[in-house]
């Protein structure tokens, strides 16, 4: 269906099952339980999960399929931030426009930089658009700041001029990014008992983005351009020797790569109208490496769950502090307590960047695909066992 | 004429940071075909053995000192640092305030362990694997050695000053016979660019006139023949790494009083020492040293308000902006072999 086998269309099932619920799974503790905070079903972290889905399924279309390790792939997702911005103040607030330019712009300056960058491979390529990533970080932070905002970053004001709905704007307000009208921070409130669940417009809106973005890389995948750039990277020098030229394979998977940054950073500005120039900075380019490379990459849905887990872990698991440790282990004796408290402690609340890094260096070491491997090994272990078990059911009446 | 001097001067700080954690990126991935992101952290823990030593020194007990009192009128309790009480008064003092300079002593063998334990203990499994995954492991290195250090010490910048004789500023221009006071350059930095020199040469000294080095060099050029030799070269090229980590940790250590530590640091300077590995030729040690100095030259003179009025904004991008035209006119590199990872 839609052009895809039975088991890639089961998973875009399962993905779009998971989108459009997210709200209630992420939801799972009633409002005032002491669980409560591990709930993650809130507007603003669920649009998160999607707007860095996308851009981690951006960055594993070009590292994942041609093995090339981009370290300035924030640059692109700044630049459409910035692009999108910028149609907010000068066209419409309607977000569809700014969306579209910020994706267009985005392709546009992945084209401009891959084009160089391309010309070199392995580390040299990393180097190469780790440089362009800080030369445009420090363009927008510094000099070019009438067009970015220096500094403060770029925000939709009272005076802009906004060519199509200008006039419409109610006086002293800054209108909301909206989709013909509907503004992106509409949210509804349903309660269940005990439980809320959190419906926002701007999380469908990005959702809905995500599963286009997401369908698009699995025909990606899936079509004879894919397999040409599995091939590149298993081995770029005998495809050049059978005189197959790979620099526009790569130049258009660079540019795909770039676009959905952009999209990525269309919507984070539609959510939210400000850019600032450290989106740009190399550790943003160096957090979608670690999302892309964390859920698995190369895999399709590895790198949505990526993405998903890093934010999860960076606004609610770092949200952990002593205090609750301590209320969670107060069942222990008063020494042991503060032992297991003492022990647990730095790998969460504010040190959840240690536990990243190290179950980052585990799976880079123990698991090269990611989570997504782990799973299918654990899958695989069981099924193994299952089968197993059948064969010998299956001998034992023969004999 | 002098303000030329005074940027040179500024660049050659900067410079010699750069050129020593390049040259040991440099020794790591000549010896090892390692690609070590790690190495920015390795510098920022050079810097915080200058922060670790300053602290054991000034650990104090506290005394009720009969002789004064506070506001109160109560006798005043006063911090005494027990160094005092070892050395006496004036010697420990002099002892703490040297503390920066005393902490090569400790950071030596602290990074030579550490380095050696990278090593065997991670990089080891590593070589066979692609660049990406070296590159990979070592960056989510960086993250852990960040965050440990983050949670020992926090996350603001922590002072540790040069010994008050260093601290002042020293008067170019008089010795050269321009004006007083119009070339005035921070003794420390002096210091520092003299330092660097020194341990560069040693570097150099030491893979040029031992026996080890001598070995260490043919490995680097054809590592499997020295290997058929009858050679240990894996245990040698381990014991460069543990020299490495350490180069990279004296430069940390050493520049402690110019910026104050803080646990992100080596970050900063990773992303410009790998620029100046690239631009000085993969693999070559006079190359990394001399982009280094060039590097931070250059960046000192796109500074000055001339060329930025011209260019405004170019400060920040002239490293990168001379990256990239190297990579694309001579990608190996101002000094680097050819064919050595030229593709």
């Amino acid at each position: 269906m839609l052009g895809l086998n039975a088991k890639d269309f089961r998973l875009l099932l399962l993905v779009t099952i998971l989108v459009v619920f997210a709200p209630v799974f992420l939801n799972p503790f009633p409002v005032d339980s002491a669980m409560a905070q591990f709930n993650a079903g809130y507007p603003d972290l669920m649009q998160r999960f999607v707007i860095f889905g996308i851009f981690a399924i951006g960055f594993n279309i070009l590292f994942g399929l041609t093995g090339y390790l981009s370290f300035g792939h924030a640059a692109f997702l700044g630049t459409g931030s910035y692009a999108a911005v910028w149609m907010l103040k000068l066209l419409t607030i309607n977000v569809l426009p700014a969306i579209l330019v910020s994706t267009i712009v985005a392709g546009l300056f992945a084209l401009l930089i891959g084009f160089v960058s391309l010309r070199r491979s392995g580390i040299y390529f990393s180097i190469l658009t780790l440089a362009f990533a800080q030369m445009a970080f420090a363009l927008a932070a510094s000099v070019l700041t009438s067009l970015t905002g220096g500094e403060t970053g770029l925000q939709t004001a009272l005076s802009d001029p906004r060519i199509l709905d200008g006039a419409a704007a109610v006086a002293g307000n800054i209108p909301a990014p909206s989709l013909f009208g509907y503004e992106m921070r509409a949210t509804t409130t349903m309660r269940f008992g005990d439980w809320a669940f959190t419906l926002n417009l701007g999380y469908y809106l990005a959702g809905a983005f995500m599963l286009a973005a997401f369908y698009l890389s699995i025909r990606i995948t899936r079509s004879p351009f894919g397999m040409m750039l599995r091939a590149i990277k298993s081995n770029q020098q005998r495809l050049n020797y059978t005189g197959l030229n790979t620099k526009p394979y790569m130049l258009a998977c660079f540019v795909i790569s770039g676009m959905y940054a952009g999209l990525a950073g269309g919507l984070m500005a539609a959510m939210d109208p400000l850019a600032g120039a450290e989106r740009m900075f190399w550790t943003a380019s160096g957090e979608v490496v670690v999302m892309t490379i964390l859920g698995g990459v190369g895999t399709l849905i590895g790198p949505v769950l990526g993405a998903g887990l890093i934010k999860y872990m960076e606004n609610i698991v770092s949200k952990i502090n002593e205090a609750t440790l301590h209320s969670w282990f107060a069942f222990l004796p008063d020494g042991m307590e503060d032992a297991v408290v003492a022990l647990i402690y730095p790998f969460i609340g504010k040190g959840w960047n240690l536990t990243l890094g190290i179950v980052f260096m585990l799976v880079v070491i123990f698991l090269p695909g990611g989570l997504v491997q782990g799973g299918q090994k654990i899958a695989g272990l069981f099924r193994r066992k299952k089968s197993a078990e059948a064969s010998t059911k299956a001998q034992t009446p023969a004999e | 004429m002098d303000a030329i001097i005074l940027q040179t001067l500024n660049g050659l700080d900067k410079g010699s940071a750069y050129a020593l954690i390049a040259l040991g990126l440099t020794l790591i991935f000549g010896t090892l075909g390692v690609v070590n992101f790690a190495h920015g952290a390795l510098f920022m823990i050079g810097a915080f053995c200058a922060v670790t030593l300053q602290k054991i020194l000034t650990l104090s007990h506290t005394v009720i000192d009969e002789t004064r009192t506070d506001f109160l009128g109560n006798p005043m309790k006063v911090d005494v640092p027990y160094i005092y009480e070892w050395f006496g008064e004036s010697t420990g003092n002099a002892i703490i305030d040297w503390s920066v300079p005393l902490a090569i002593i400790l950071a030596i063998p602290v990074m030579i362990v550490l380095g050696v334990v990278m090593e065997r203990g991670l990089i080891k499994h590593f070589y066979k694997r692609p660049h990406a995954d070296q590159i990979l492991v070592t960056f989510g290195l960086a993250i852990v050695l960040q965050e440990i250090v983050k949670y020992f010490y926090g996350a603001n910048p922590i002072p540790a000053p040069a010994p008050d004789a260093l601290d002042g500023v020293f008067d170019f221009g008089a010795m050269l016979g321009f004006d007083a006071n119009t070339i005035t350059y921070p003794l420390w930095r002096l210091v520092y660019f003299l330092f660097s020199a020194v341990i560069i040469c040693a570097v150099f000294a030491f893979l040029q006139f031992t026996t080890f080095g001598m070995v260490v060099r043919a490995g680097m050029a054809d590592r499997e023949t020295v290997g058929l030799l009858g050679i240990n070269i894996d245990k040698r090229f381990t014991i460069m790494f543990g020299i490495a980590a350490a180069v990279a940790g004296l430069a940390g250590v050493m520049y402690a009083p110019i910026n104050s530590p803080n646990y992100h640091m080596g970050m900063d300077f990773l992303v410009i020492s790998f620029v100046v590995v690239v631009v000085g030729g993969m693999g070559s040690l006079p190359g990394a040293v001399l982009a280094g100095f060039v590097l931070g030259i250059l960046e000192a003179f796109a500074s000055m308000t001339v060329v930025t009025d011209f260019f405004p904004g170019i400060n920040n991008i002239v490293i990168y902006l001379v990256a990239v035209l190297i990579l694309l006119t001579r990608p190996r590199g101002l000094l680097g072999r050819k064919g050595v990872m030229e593709d």
